[in-house]
């Protein structure tokens, strides 16, 4: 991960954010991402993300589930230790039927939360940079990356313009660390590296 | 709020002029301030309770199941009763963030958090029972199927018990995975919004660094979704395997094909009136009677009547085919020994609180009534108590073997047994209640622009500037002018 610059914008209304994002993005500025307070629909389209394949991901699971399930119980009824329980079968289909069901949902649920939260950077104490405090409360805030093409107050007017409220440039690590939010622990050294390798 | 172009059915979800930062003022505001006095004196009242189960169970493991009042005649009393019971409760929360999300149904966002915590809790209740029902709890891992050194002695995979092994414990990590994965964003705001040191650190852990990137909403609601998908027949096949402990036996009362569908409706009866005893408290005490309005109440209310009248069918359909197979001891079980009887009273009870009280929610005036509905929720629950009593005891203790023939009531360390999981029950539901977001805040705001009442208000106006009084003064007046009109013409064609 890399400390980088953003120039950031708070937007407090979805009907606004809308035609922003859509303006930044024909303008050619590469949004490094939106943070809303809650699911806002469409936003991924509009911000051009393309559809997660996380319900696949669940999928496959799943089906690990059922062969997990099915191979396991006919092993150990067959191969394992073959046991006669009252003279029935020793592949009995519909008794092993609740089982690889309960098994299919339990692999493919808590696969799904585990890649969700890989693949999101979500565990306890990791820590990320967050751009305003209200974005999880009633603010919509765009991050913009600033390049070295990027002309930073060109861009905080045409924000501006486009219903930006309170619009800042910030300097910060672009990825998590392991932290706590009571700390104020954003990796410094490795910022003021960068900035006198930049300088 | 009188609607104009919408159903007066569709009422607002959130009730009064609220915009998004005053969501998570509503919500969030009571985890800040400290507890009132009731929620002291309610906390250390199931604490002490939970304290007094944990000395019940002490003395059983101590001594053994023996000092429960089971014997031969009786294997199952209080505690499977007491498993069934809570893992029914268990079912609403599961129902309501999964089934409900599927159907589209917007109040669902109102009550989900607080169905599902005590979806949680109540399973986890549910769980003690069996698990010390084994007696030498020590050896409770032999459930587990793993290659092991007892001379590779395997669990029986045909064997209902052993599946509802597999149903409960993958019924509770779903749901708490269901659960806390909504949960994140909700800490994420109270870790954002925290003044003090100690919040920041806890609500930051818990909130596994949320920030509400686009990305992460992306992927969130599709693992939302899948989740409910999973969890749908899930909810469904629990009680079905817990109704299977029964069903596949071959016991007179309990060998009966209708216990799946039986069990799940009684479940889900028995858990919404479990969610609407504690909503009740929790919108009154948290002061949230905007987000769990009266709406709420009555569309659960109607759950309640619905599956009250499908168990009632299904007590019904015992009887009649009782009758009809003309098998004797069935026949014995049910006409001579549960519907009347040395135990025939827990019959009637069960019947009166399940049956026929329900009924009063055909009206809509019972259906939003408060003190009503508090009432019910609590009939309901012993009533559907009583089912599970009924069902186990009345089953068994007339056996094929009138030498055998006992009664059943419990002992002490039973029923301190229970009081305890009820101290448990209650105190994570406090903790919950004071730590917690009680309400999905980021699910509230989602629907707000198109379910609160000022906001479908103002959408109103830009279609229809008159209010609603002048708006229906006007279309009748313009049908009466319409009937005189007619009138006239056809006293003019007589006249002519």
């Amino acid at each position: 991960m890399a400390v980088k610059n953003f120039v950031v914008a708070s937007f407090d209304d979805e009907a606004v954010l809308f035609p922003a994002v859509k303006k930044v993005r024909t303008a050619g500025y590469k949004i490094h991402d939106v943070y809303t307070p809650f699911p806002v629909h469409g936003l991924d389209h509009a911000m051009g993300l393309r559809e997660t394949s996380l319900h696949t991901a669940g999928f496959i699971y799943g089906i690990c589930g059922t062969t997990t399930a099915l191979s396991c119980m006919s092993w150990i009824f067959n191969s394992d230790w073959p046991l006669n329980i009252g003279g029935k079968p020793h592949f009995p289909l519909p008794a092993f039927i609740p089982i690889t069901f309960e098994l299919t949902v339990l692999f493919s649920a808590v696969g799904m939360v585990m890649t969700f939260c890989y693949l999101c950077n979500l565990m306890p104490f990791v820590k990320k940079h967050i751009f305003h405090p209200r974005q999880t409360d009633d603010l919509f805030v765009m991050a913009i990356e600033v390049t070295a093409k990027t002309n930073a107050e060109e861009l905080k007017a045409f924000l501006a313009q486009a219903g930006g409220l309170e619009i800042n440039e910030q300097r910060a690590e672009a990825g998590w660390w392991y932290g706590r939010f009571d700390q104020d622990d954003e990796p410094t050294l490795y910022k003021n590296a960068q900035t006198a390798v930049n300088a | 709020m009188h609607l104009k172009y919408e159903s007066t059915l569709r009422e607002p979800l959130v009730d009064g002029e609220k915009n998004y930062h005053q969501v998570t003022e509503d919500i969030i505001g009571p985890i800040e301030g400290k507890p009132g006095k009731l929620w002291y004196v309610g906390f250390f009242i199931s604490v002490a309770l939970l304290l007094w189960g944990v000395f019940s169970v002490t003395w059983e493991v101590y001594y053994g199941t023996g000092v429960w009042n089971l014997n031969k005649t009786i294997g199952w009393g209080w505690d499977i009763t007491n498993f069934v019971w809570w893992v029914g409760i268990g079912h609403a929360g599961t129902l309501i963030s999964a089934i409900l999300l599927l159907f589209r149904q917007g109040w669902r966002t109102g009550v989900n958090r607080a169905a599902e915590a005590m979806t949680i809790f109540a399973v986890m209740c549910a769980g003690q029972f069996p698990i010390f029902h084994m007696g030498r709890v020590w050896m409770a891992f032999f459930v587990l199927p793993y290659p092991n050194t007892r001379g590779p002695l395997w669990v029986n995979f045909n064997s209902p018990l052993l599946w509802d092994v597999f149903a409960i414990s993958t019924y509770f990590t779903v749901s708490l995975l269901f659960w806390y994965s909504g949960l994140l964003p909700d800490f994420a705001t109270v870790r954002d919004r925290a003044k003090t040191k100690l919040r920041k650190l806890l609500y930051g852990v818990a909130s596994f660094g949320w920030t509400g990137s686009a990305k992460h909403w992306q992927r969130h609601e599709a693992l939302s979704l899948v989740l409910a998908g999973l969890s749908t027949p899930l909810v469904l096949s629990v009680h079905t395997i817990v109704s299977f402990d029964f069903a596949t036996s071959v016991i007179p009362g309990w060998h009966t094909t209708i216990f799946p569908p039986y069990f799940v409706a009684g479940a889900i009866f028995s858990g919404f009136a479990m969610v609407n005893t504690l909503l009740i408290i929790v919108r009154k005490v948290l002061g949230l009677e905007d987000y769990i309005t009266m709406g709420h109440m009555e569309a659960m209310n109607k759950v309640i009547v619905l599956t009250g009248s499908v168990v009632g069918c299904a007590y019904l359909t015992e009887l009649f085919m009782a009758w009809y197979a003309a098998v004797p001891y069935e026949f014995a079980t049910f006409y001579k020994y549960r519907a009347a009887g040395p135990l025939g009273w827990s019959y009637w009870i069960m019947m009166t609180c399940n049956v026929i009280t329900p009924q009063v929610f055909w009206f809509r005036k019972m259906r939003r009534n408060i003190a009503v509905t508090f009432v019910m929720s609590i009939i309901v629950n012993i009533g559907m108590w009583f089912e599970r009593f009924v069902i186990i005891c009345t089953s068994l203790y007339r056996d094929y073997l009138p030498s055998s023939w006992s009664y059943y009531r419990p002992s002490w360390p039973e029923v301190g047994f229970y009081m305890g999981t009820f101290g448990l029950f209650f105190t994570c539901f406090f903790l919950f209640a004071k730590y917690f977001p009680v309400i999905a805040v980021a699910e509230i705001k989602f629907v707000l622009k198109t379910s609160g009442e000022s906001f479908k208000k103002n959408n109103m106006e830009a279609l229809e500037p008159l209010s609603a009084e002048e708006f229906e003064h006007h279309a009748h007046g313009a049908h009466d002018d319409h009937d005189h009109g007619h009138a006239g013409h056809a006293v003019a064609h007589a006249h002519n």
